[in-house]
Order: C-alpha cells, then structure tokens, then sequence
C-alpha cells in the first residue's frame, strides 16, 4: 500500500476531521483544535502547509451551484487517440469545464475524456455542449444527475 | 434534486462566495476577517453561511483531500445497467457502502451507453478498487445487467468553479 507522502498521525487526525462539519463561531479553529488536543496555532499552520504541499486540494465552504439557480453536469467525448491533444486543447480552453479527466476501461470503452460543466445558470449548460461540439467537431454526450444517493466524503486517511 | 432554487443568492451572499470559493481565511477569527473585507458586521458573515448551509448552497464547511496524496491512488468511476423500476433502492443501498464516495443515477445513451447508475470507488490500487467492485457486483445480482469501470489515468484539468466577482 503507498505511503501517505508526508502526512503523520496529526495531520491524518486534522484532515479526518475536517472532512465533516467546521464550526461557524468566532474562533473555528480554536473548536477545531481543542477537539484534536492541540494548539490553534499548529492547526492553522499544519492546514496551510498541507495547502501549499497539495495534500489537500481546498479547505473552505462547498457550494452547490445548483442550488443558486446554477448547473453542475458531468459530459463525456470518445476522442480518437491521433486527435487527443487539439480536442483537449479546445476542451480546456472552456471556462465552463470545471474538472476533465482522462478515463480508460478494461473493456475497451471509447468514452475516454470526461468533464464537469459549471454555469451560473442552468440553460448555460446546453449552450456550453454546443460550443464545445462545434468547436471540436465532436459528439458531448451529457449526463445529467436524475437522482444523488447518499454522497460524502468519508475516505479515512490511510498510511 | 435539482430544479428550483432552495434560496435565493443575493448580492451580499454573493460577495461573500466570491470572497471564500478558493478558500477560507487560516487566521484565528475567519469570518471576522471576511466581514472586515466585505464591510459587514462578523454576525451577519456567521448567520448566512449558517443559512447557506441550511439551503444547501453550501454542502458543507471543510477540507479537500488530494486522494493521491492521503493514499487514494486509483479511482474507478463504476457504471451499472440496471432496471428503472429498481435504481432508487439500489443506489441507496451503493451509496450507503463506505468505498463509495459518490452514486447518482443519470441518463443512459443508447446505444452508446447502457449505464445508468455510476458509483465512484477509491481505492490503493486498481485491484482493490476491482474487488470492491465486485462487492457491488455481488450487492447488485441479477439486477445487474451489464458493468463498466473507467479508471482516471490523467487530470487534465482541476479549477472547480469559479464564478464572477
């Protein structure tokens, strides 16, 4: 199993914890560090030098653009292999393309890039889908959530 | 699930998600800090996030972990076909399992694509993430009708969103 690259027992502890609920009060990090038994100051310093290290990605509140009106949509392209690189290049390009990844199967899937579309509005998703086909001359296949089952974060650090 | 808004944003609640969407303050008293930023009283920052939580346009409060920097190193987007009548009790019965980070139900494309429950499995190799699979697999029985997993083998890209100030 790999290595936790740099993390030790405090940090795994902290990250633990922060994946629930922060504290809405005057001193969060005080709450936060008393629970963990110690310091707010090596709380504060332990999170931002995980920030830096990129052991974690984030520490803030996770909007739900959805519920501002917004859309939040995952689509999918089959990008031929000789055309990956201009299709990704005019992917990206998007700033509605929140994520993209690369994805491959055991069994041989052609559905190999796939994307998250954010907009501030929910038409904004379908006009997005257009420009992207028509600027790559490719099929988007959308998949919009129909329904979400019990989604949280809930991965335990592992050493 | 989706549809109408659960409360409407306004231009304050705006500034301040404009002001904390890459993040909030590492100082002693965070929403002080953004109340003095944004010129209103440390009161009114806690009530709406408080409120912004309540709605759910704010998931939730906390810290992302690099799943490959806490030991997370393959990920498999797991996509099942199973029958409309029966997606609702099994995706909660999926979602529920604590490999899964997330499970919804979305559209199949046929012919294309005959998946319309995708479950998304963690794990440290693709091996344990195959026989977590397979857990599911065994949960599904003959509801299962058909599977797939993709694997991500690149990022390629990584902002979240971001909307406009």
């Amino acid at each position: 199993m790999p290595e936790a690259a740099g993390i030790d027992a405090i940090d795994r502890a902290i990250i633990d914890s922060l994946q629930g609920g922060f504290p809405i009060c005057e001193r969060p990090y005080a709450a936060v560090a008393e629970a963990l038994g110690i310091g707010e100051e090596q709380l504060l310093e332990r999170l931002q030098a995980m920030l830096e290290a990129r052991v974690l990605t984030r520490f803030g509140p996770m909007f739900q653009v959805e519920r501002m009106g917004g859309a939040f949509v995952l689509a999918a392209m089959r990008v031929p292999e000789a055309d990956w690189q201009r299709v990704l290049d005019v992917v990206n390009a998007f700033p509605q393309v929140a994520h993209n990844y690369r994805r491959e199967s055991d069994r041989h899937c052609d559905f190999n890039m796939w994307f998250v579309l954010a907009t501030e509005t929910a038409d904004g998703i379908a006009s997005a889908v257009r420009s992207i086909e028509e600027a790559s001359g490719l099929p988007v296949f959308p998949f919009p959530k129909l329904r979400e089952y019990f989604v949280e974060m809930k991965l335990a650090v592992r050493t | 699930m989706s549809g109408a808004p659960a409360r409407a944003v306004d231009t304050i609640d705006r500034r301040l998600i404009v002001a904390t969407q890459s993040g909030l303050p590492l100082v002693a008293r965070p929403y002080h800090q953004l109340a003095e930023e944004l010129g209103i009283a440390p009161e009114e920052v806690m009530e709406r996030l408080a409120s912004m939580l309540d709605s759910g346009v704010i998931r939730r409060i906390g810290a992302v972990p690099n799943h490959y920097a806490i030991g997370y190193t393959a990920n498999g987007m797991s996509v099942w076909d199973v029958p409309d009548e029966r997606i609702d009790e099994l995706g909660a019965r999926i979602g529920a399992l604590d490999f899964v980070t997330h499970c919804y139900h979305r559209p199949r494309k046929l012919p294309e694509w005959p998946y319309s429950l995708f479950a998304m499995v963690h794990g440290s190799s693709r091996a344990e993430v195959q026989a977590k699979v397979a857990e599911i697999a065994a949960l599904l029985g003959a509801d299962c009708r058909a599977y797939d997993v993709l694997f991500s083998t690149a990022i390629l890209k990584k902002t979240g969103l971001r909307i406009g100030g």
